[in-house]
Parts: structure tokens; sequence; C-alpha cells
């Protein structure tokens, strides 16, 4: 009997960096080297010829930096080599992300012969000055005619990403591109508030800061963004992800309900056999450590999963989800009961309102929502 | 060390006021005798440990053992012992006194007589010290020797005219002062060949050796295998090493014997033992009488002392009880508070030794602690006649059990530059100083004398006095008496519950601005929580001021880095971490700091 498995492949190339993005990308990237790094990761993905043969795919992601900026050559051998390693099912959810402006109607449809069958759009807004200001490489226009060939490829399972709490945003100016994207009837919206790290262009950006809406405004959009999807047939299933019935993503649930699964790529992350680990950033060591079929040595910051550890996650990643979490099912996993381990801070966080109980689940409650990390945190055990 | 002649020891100390150059001249009095070459020697290598370096003042009593050759061709062995310099510390100069025949004082060729050395000169002078002037830092554009020499002579009543004047900073003129000290300073007296009595100026822990004794033979001699006896515990020992202090080494010897300055160890573990200021006879052949002790001197200033982390209450309590060692002016007792578990009352000369041993205490020992508001010890006469002590704010009988309240006063003593003195009266007067007198000590500078509550002085009064005279003024002061006052407790309330350590006493007159400025503080320092939290200052159950800490709105990760877990598991660690800094008092986490931070009300 074959084990699930989720596949993620890392494509950390852009044609510029956006001013808040702290994800592993780089712009600059000549077509030979993006060459060379797909026959890297496809040396990484042999490595795991015997190891695959106890799996089977259920979801595959490629994500990045821009994956659309490779050539469409590319994506068909990289997908070609990574099926005769791996056995995937015909319903398998294979994502693409892509960028409005790196997309085209030969891309789409190459795309879609080789299996991809979900499309995730980095939009973010529909507002010029506010693409501007977060530096994005395209305009709503581009986006539009780029989401139409997608329909007229053949996609039928849209993501649109989305972002609040731009500098300089408004809840009316979000609000219009809310309007703007329900009326295209994605099957699936992501919508992030914007988290200024460091290391970006916004970090200690006096300016940008001034900018920003207030704290108070960021929840209200947060939460007429709710009401809007919810009531435009969309469903609320993650703290930031809405999708219609049926067109939930796969792959990221399969994060939050501690499944396994193979990062494959430059700082991809991977929880396999037991343990997580993230590949090197450092793309050359990357690169040799993939010519000499060392990809063990890829792996760094290894942590042993341990009983304890998978307690903490099957809470902390699992509340993210807005059905919450399953009291029987963490008793059946664990052979201790959630009470025994978490009495009392649930406890304590029901009567503070920010978690409630609904016959066999623990979830966030709407307050809860807005200051989940704090509830989270809580969720770390002692040594 | 063969047999010293008595005749050629010298047992002096350099006293003076803060930064006059104390500890210089100190360094360049060992480069310039034996034992250490210029090259050996750091800068103020008595300051030996970090905690002095940084703060540029002493801390600790040490004797240091050289010899000089002087111009008449005999060798002369100097003890010099260290003191120190802050006003919180007259007990610790006071014990170095005891065990010298002379004092070195530096006085700033430019700054003069300040109020502090004044002090310091008196002291040594109860003590039958000769007094030997030296004029400082006469390198100095602004130095005026002659001025100088002129209000040693006025003020103090010394002869200044020959007072060697020298530059301790380039060795100008130091030469003098060793001369002077070998004709100036007279040789210790005592018999050698007497009953052993020597008096403990000092001590410190070594985990291996035990106690190690510092003290001054007056009569007599000791030498390892001597059965030693503490007059005053009744402790008795048989003595493993004696030896001298040479610029931060023990090096042993044969025996001390009467007017040397060294050390003795003897398998004395327990603290308790040896009570600096107590007299070292044999066992066998006891001196008839102890030498006469200290002034034993009270602490001003008490504060409560609590771990952070409850475990690690044992660990305070024996680090507590090792610095008492080192530090006899340091007091402690158990105490418990609602808020903060088990701790210690502890009394300080002032709020810099309670800033000092803080620190020690968690450099050296590493430990987290909570301190609440410092107070001073108050009077309470109750109406049925009884009258307490009261050194935590929190065992204030109920109001209608009390009769009247006194409070602590001293005699303040400021010395302040002439366009200061108004500024310097007024801060003293919003202190409630009661004005004694003006003195002009040249037509530029004037002593002002006040009688002030302590507890008006014990936090920021140096500093602030500092500051409103552009750090010209100086300030010593000592316990007068206790005054009737109109005295109130102040609670503070955080979410609703009252938190005891934070309660203290205050004059009613400055209750309310008192209050107000706490909770603007505490507002500062309570971080957000998931709840709204009110903070009110309370005077017997009468709330008097309130601010409030809104509720927290968004704490929330939109994205979840994908499949990078470890990353989101780091950001809650590091949010767990935060929370663990914290006390939790109720349902609210008030962060450590925030006890303390009570204190810098008048930070502009």
């Amino acid at each position: 009997m074959r084990q699930p498995i989720s596949l993620y492949l890392h494509i950390p190339f852009c044609v510029k960096k956006c001013h808040y993005c702290d994800f592993l990308s780089f712009p600059g990237c000549s077509l030979s080297r993006q060459a060379e790094y797909v026959d890297a990761m496809i040396q990484e993905i042999h490595a795991y010829r015997e190891a695959a043969e106890d799996y089977e795919v259920k979801t595959i992601f490629l994500g990045g930096g821009t994956p659309s900026l490779l050539e469409k050559e590319l994506v068909e051998r990289l997908f070609h080599e990574l099926y005769s390693v791996w056995r995937a099912a015909p319903e398998t959810e294979i994502t693409i992300e892509a960028n409005p402006g790196t997309l085209s109607r030969e891309k789409l449809i190459g795309y879609h012969m080789i299996g991809i069958n979900r499309l995730s759009l980095g939009l973010q807004s529909t507002i010029a000055q506010e693409l501007a200001t977060i530096g994005r490489i395209h305009n709503y226009e581009q986006f539009l005619a780029n989401y139409y060939l997608a329909r007229e490829a053949g996609f039928d399972n849209i993501n649109i990403d989305i972002m609040s709490a731009l500098p300089g945003q408004t809840l009316i100016s979000y609000g219009k591109t809310l309007e703007r994207i329900l009326k295209l009837q994605p099957e699936h919206i992501s919508s992030y508030s914007l988290i200024l790290e460091e290391g970006t262009d916004f970090w200690e950006n006096a300016e940008i800061e001034r900018a920003l809406p207030s704290e108070q405004t960021e929840r209200i959009m947060y939460h007429y963004t709710k009401k809007c999807l919810q009531n435009a047939g969309y469903e609320r299933y993650e703290i930031s992800n809405y999708a219609k019935p049926g067109y939930a993503c796969l792959h990221n649930q399969v994060y939050w309900t501690g499944g396994e699964y193979l990062g494959l790529g430059l700082g991809a992350a991977s929880y396999w056999k037991g343990a997580r680990f993230s590949n090197t950033p450092d793309m050359e060591e990357y690169m040799e450590n993939c010519s000499r079929a060392r990809i063990t040595e890829n792996r760094k910051e290894i942590v042993t999963a341990t009983q304890k550890s998978r307690m903490e996650e099957y809470m902390f990643l699992g509340l993210r989800m807005i059905r919450g979490v399953s009291i029987r099912e963490f008793e059946r996993r664990f052979g201790i009961p959630m009470n025994r381990i978490y009495g009392t801070v649930i406890r304590s966080y029901i009567g503070q309102g920010l978690l409630k109980i609904e016959q066999d689940r623990l979830m966030l409650t709407e307050r809860g929502i807005d200051v989940s990390n704090s509830v989270m945190a809580d969720f770390l055990l002692e040594e | 060390m063969s047999h010293i002649d008595q005749s050629k020891i010298r047992n002096f100390c350099i006293i003076a006021h803060i930064d006059h150059g104390k500890s210089t001249l100190a360094d360049r009095i060992i480069e310039m005798t034996g034992l250490l070459t210029s090259r050996e020697m750091q800068a103020q290598v008595l300051d030996n440990m970090d905690l002095e370096r940084e703060r540029g003042i002493t801390i600790k009593a040490q004797a240091v053992r050289t010899v000089y050759k002087a111009d008449d061709g005999e060798e002369y062995i100097f003890n010099l012992i260290d003191t120190p310099g802050h006003v919180d510390f007259n007990y610790e100069v006071s014990r170095s006194l005891a065990a010298c025949e002379g004092a070195v004082l530096v006085v700033d060729a430019a700054q003069g007589i300040e109020a502090q050395t004044l002090a310091n000169v008196y002291l040594a002078l109860d003590h039958d010290l000769e007094v030997m002037p030296v004029i400082n830092k006469i390198d100095l554009p602004s130095a005026e020797p002659d001025r100088v020499k002129d209000e040693i002579e006025d003020v103090i009543g010394l002869e200044a005219q020959d007072a060697p004047l020298i530059s301790a900073k380039t060795g100008l003129n130091v030469k003098e002062v060793l001369e002077q000290i070998v004709t100036k300073i007279p040789a210790p007296a005592g018999d050698p060949e007497a009953p052993l009595q020597a008096l403990i100026f000092d001590s410190i822990y070594d985990p291996y050796k035990g106690v190690i004794i510092f003290c001054r033979i007056k009569n007599g001699c000791v030498k390892k295998g001597t059965r030693i006896r503490m007059m005053a515990t009744g402790a008795e020992e048989e003595v493993v090493e004696v030896g001298i202090f040479g610029a931060g080494q023990f090096i042993p010897g044969e025996e001390l014997s009467a007017g040397m300055v060294g050390y003795i160890t003897a398998s004395l573990k327990n603290v308790k033992d040896t009570q600096v200021g107590d007299t070292v006879t044999e066992a066998g052949r006891p001196c008839a009488e102890p030498l006469p002790g200290y002034k034993k001197v009270n602490p001003m200033v008490y504060c409560g002392l609590y771990p952070a982390d409850g475990a690690k209450y044992p660990d305070l309590r024996d680090a507590l009880e090792k610095l008492q060692l080192n530090d006899a002016a340091l007091q402690f007792e158990p105490e418990t508070s609602i808020a903060l578990g088990f701790g210690f009352r502890c009394g300080f000369l002032g709020l810099l030794h309670l800033e000092i041993i803080q620190e020690r205490l968690e450099r050296e020992y590493n430990l987290d602690l909570v301190t609440t508001a410092p107070g001073v010890v108050y009077r309470v006469h109750k109406t049925n006649g009884e009258m307490i002590e009261l050194t935590n704010p929190s065992n204030l009988p109920d109001p209608s059990e009390i009769e009247y309240m006194e409070e602590p006063f001293v005699s303040a003593e400021i010395m302040v530059t002439k366009d200061f003195v108004g500024p310097i009266m007024q801060l003293c007067q919003e202190r409630r100083g009661i004005y004694i007198s003006m003195e002009y000590m040249e037509e530029t500078r004037a002593l002002l004398k006040y009688e002030m509550p302590l507890n008006e002085i014990i936090y920021d009064f140096f500093d602030v006095l500092k500051s409103r005279s552009r750090g010209y003024a100086s300030f010593d002061y000592e316990m007068k008496e206790y005054k009737q006052s109109k005295l109130v407790k102040l609670d503070i309330l955080i979410n609703r519950e009252e938190v005891d350590a934070l309660s203290f006493i205050v004059h009613a007159d400055g209750a309310y601005e008192r209050g107000r400025k706490m909770c603007e503080k505490l507002k500062e320092e309570i971080p957000r929580h998931l709840f709204e939290i009110p903070i009110q200052a309370a005077i017997g159950g009468k709330v008097i001021a309130r601010e409030t800490v809104k509720a927290m709105r968004k704490d929330v990760l939109a994205k979840c880095y994908g499949g990078d877990i470890s990353r989101k598991r780091k950001l809650l660690e590091k949010q767990k971490e935060g929370k663990k800094r914290m006390r939790q008092v109720g349902n609210v986490e008030i962060p450590q700091k925030a006890f303390m931070s009570v204190l810098k009300l008048d930070s502009e």
C-alpha cells in the first residue's frame, strides 16, 4: 500500500524583487542558468528513485519566485522527469504559481498538456497605484488578459492571490479589488495581509509605514473580505484562504494537517520520514551537491519529529483551518486525550472567547483569529 | 618576609571626592614603588572587578603592600588601603580608616573641597588619623592650587602650605607624596610581643580557602598554626596561611606582626564567623579587650528582591549570604508577596548600593531578579501605643489603627556654584527640604544645609541635582532624626487587582502626582494583552489616578510560509519566550523591569 506524498518544487527566479517579498528568489538569471538549475533539480528528483516506490503523489506544487518565468520546454522537461520517478494519479492536484506578465498562450497550453491542472495567479491588487507601490511588474489589464488566456487554455481551477493592508490602500480601494475579481469567479481566492519582513525594501521604511492602514482598518479589511466572499459563495476554510465548494487547495492542507511532503529545489522545505528540514538556500552548494548526487548534503536544519513536536504542530497548524482540529483524532493519533495536555490552555482561551468547541472540533473564534499567534504560542509545550 | 622593622611601616589610605584622582594616585604610588612596573599595570589596578571599571568607582576596600626606598636610603613598607568614594559607602570608608595611621587627602586643584571631601576628612579625623593633603590635577588649565590650599586651611583647618602639587595622571611630583608619607605619617605603634590583637577590616570568600580575612595587626603576631579566636562570635580555628596582598595577588608569608596589614586564612567556612570590625586574638593567649568596634551603620533604603523564577529562591538566598560576607552593610530577611511569591526584604546604604548589589546578583550569580520599589524605614505609632518600624509598605496597619507616622530625615550638605544656588534651593524645596543655612565658601561657591526627608533623596535626587547644576553640585548626608509627617500608602491596582509589590508610602501632598506618574509609567511598561487593562493608583481604597492599556487587536500570521513549518515554529517560540520574562499577576503579565521603572519618574 503506497503512502500519500506531496511534492513541492521551488523555482527561485524572478524578473525583479517586489518590495515586500522575503521569499527565496532573485532577479537577473539568464536562461542558461535556469536550464542548469532545472538540470540540478532533475538530478535531485532521480536521487529519490528508490524511495519514491513507496509513495503515491497526491499533490504537486510549483512555487517560487516566479515559476512561470521558466521556458515552456524546461517546465515540460521537469515534469517528464518527475513523472518518470514518482507515481501520480490522474486526479493529482498539480499547481503552478504564475505572475501576470510572464504568461503566454503557449506556456499555458503547454502547462495544461503536461498535467498542470491548477493555476495560482499573483495579482495582489487591481489598483495601479498599489501595484506600483509594492513593486509588481504587471498591471491589472495584463492580469485580465492572462486570466482569460488561462480559461481559454482549459484551466478550470484558478486561484487569485490578493493582498490587504498595503501602503496607500483604503477599505474602498480594497473593496474595489475584491469586487473586480469576484466578477471573474475564480475557484479560489487567497487574501494575505501585508507583513513587513526584515531584509525587504519595506523594512524600517518610514515612508511606507506612514502610508499603511491602521491596525483597526486592517482588521476591518480582513473581516470585510470574509463577509464579501462568503456572500459570493466562497467558503473560508483557512485563515487567509477562500474557495468555492470542492476547490480548497489540497496541497496547502497537507501542510496544516501534518501530512508528509518533500521539497525539491533551492531552499525547499520537507517533512520527510519523520524529520523536518530545508534544502540549502545557497545556489552554488545546491547545484554542486545535486551534480554529485549528494542530495542529503543539501538538507539543513534537520529536526526529527517527536511526539511533543507533533502534538504542538497538530494544534498550531491545525487551528489555522477554520474548522479547527478534531479532539478525537488527537487522542487517536497520540494516545493521550487533548484535555490532558492542553486542558488548561483551552479552558482559559474559551473563557476569553478566543477558542470554541463545536461537537468534536476545537477552533478559533472570529476574535481568536485576530490574535491567533498569541493563542497558538500557548500550544507550545515546556521541555 | 623576615621580621619587619615596625618603624618602617606606613599604613595609610587615600580619601577624596569622586573623580578627584584617588585611584589614579593609588596606581602611581604602586607603580613608583616595588612590586609592579608601569608596563604591568593596567589602569586603576585596584579596581579589579568589571563592575567598578564600568562605573569608575571602587566598591570594596582592598589593601596593597608595596616597598619604597626613600631619599634617606631606607626601605619603607607602604600599606595602601583603598576606599570607596561614594556617599553610600561611608561605612566601608570607616572600616578601612580604622586600619590606618594616616590618610592622604587628594583634592582636585580646580574643583577644590567638595561636600564629600569634608565628610571623609571628618571621618578620618574622628579616627585620629594624620591627614596629609595633596593637590592633584595641577596640569589642568583651570587649576588654582593656591586657592585650594587656602581652602583646605580655612575650611578644614589643616596645614596645607607644603602640600605636594601633583598630577597623578602624568606622575608629576608624585615622588614628593611618597616622601611625605614617610615623613608625615607616623609609624604604627603596637607591641609584637603582646597578645594578638588584630582588627578585621575586610574579608572575601574563596571557594577553596574559605573566608579570607584582611586585618591590621595592632598588637602581637600571628603565623601558620596559631590557633585564633574571633572575639565577637567565639569561633576558633587554626591558621592555615598568612600573607600580604600585593597588587592583586595573595603573597603568602611566615608571619604578620604588630603594625602590619595582611590576610589570614583559617579554613573558616561559615560566613557568619568573621564579622568585619571584630577583633582576632590568640585562643591560648587572648588579649584583654577587643578593639573598639565600628559604628554599626543602619541601612537607609529597603526594597524587596524576588527571583523571577520561583525555583531559584534558594540560589538567591545563597548569593545574598555570600555577598553579605563581603559587604557587612547589606541586610536581608525573608518576605512574601502575593504578587511575587517568596523573596527577601533587603537593606542597603543607598540607591547606588542597591543597584550594585542587584547587578552583582545578576552578573556574578546569574540570577534573574524582580525588584520592588525601594523605600525607607517609617515609624508607625499605633493608637494602642505600640510603635512599629515599617520596612515593607504592605505591612502598614489599617489607617484606623494609626495614631501618626514618622519618617527619617537627614542633614544634607550641598556644595554648589553661585549660579545654581537658586535652582538647587528650589529642588530641595520641591523635595520637602527644610532650609537650615547657607555659607559662601569663597565668592563662587556656597555650602547649603538642608534637612531633607530621606525618602525624597533615595531615588534620583543626586541625578537631578547634578543635572540642574550642570554637574557642579556635590552632596553628602547623614541620618538626623525621625519627624512626624502626613504619610499615606499608595496602592497600585492592575486589572483591578492590588499588586502588593508596587505599593509604597508617600507624603500626602505628593501622592496624587506620584500616583498619576506611576500609572503613566506602568502603562508604558505593560504590554498589550488580549483584553483591556485598567491601571489605577489608590489611597485607602479611593482611586486617585487611572490609565488604560488598550487591548491588542491583531496578532496573526496571514501567510504561513508554505511548507516551512520551522519558521512558523520559531516565531511562536519567540512569542512564548517573551511571555516568560513577565510576571503573572492575576491575568496580567508584567515585565520585571516595570517594577523598578516606576522609580525613574523624574526623567524629563
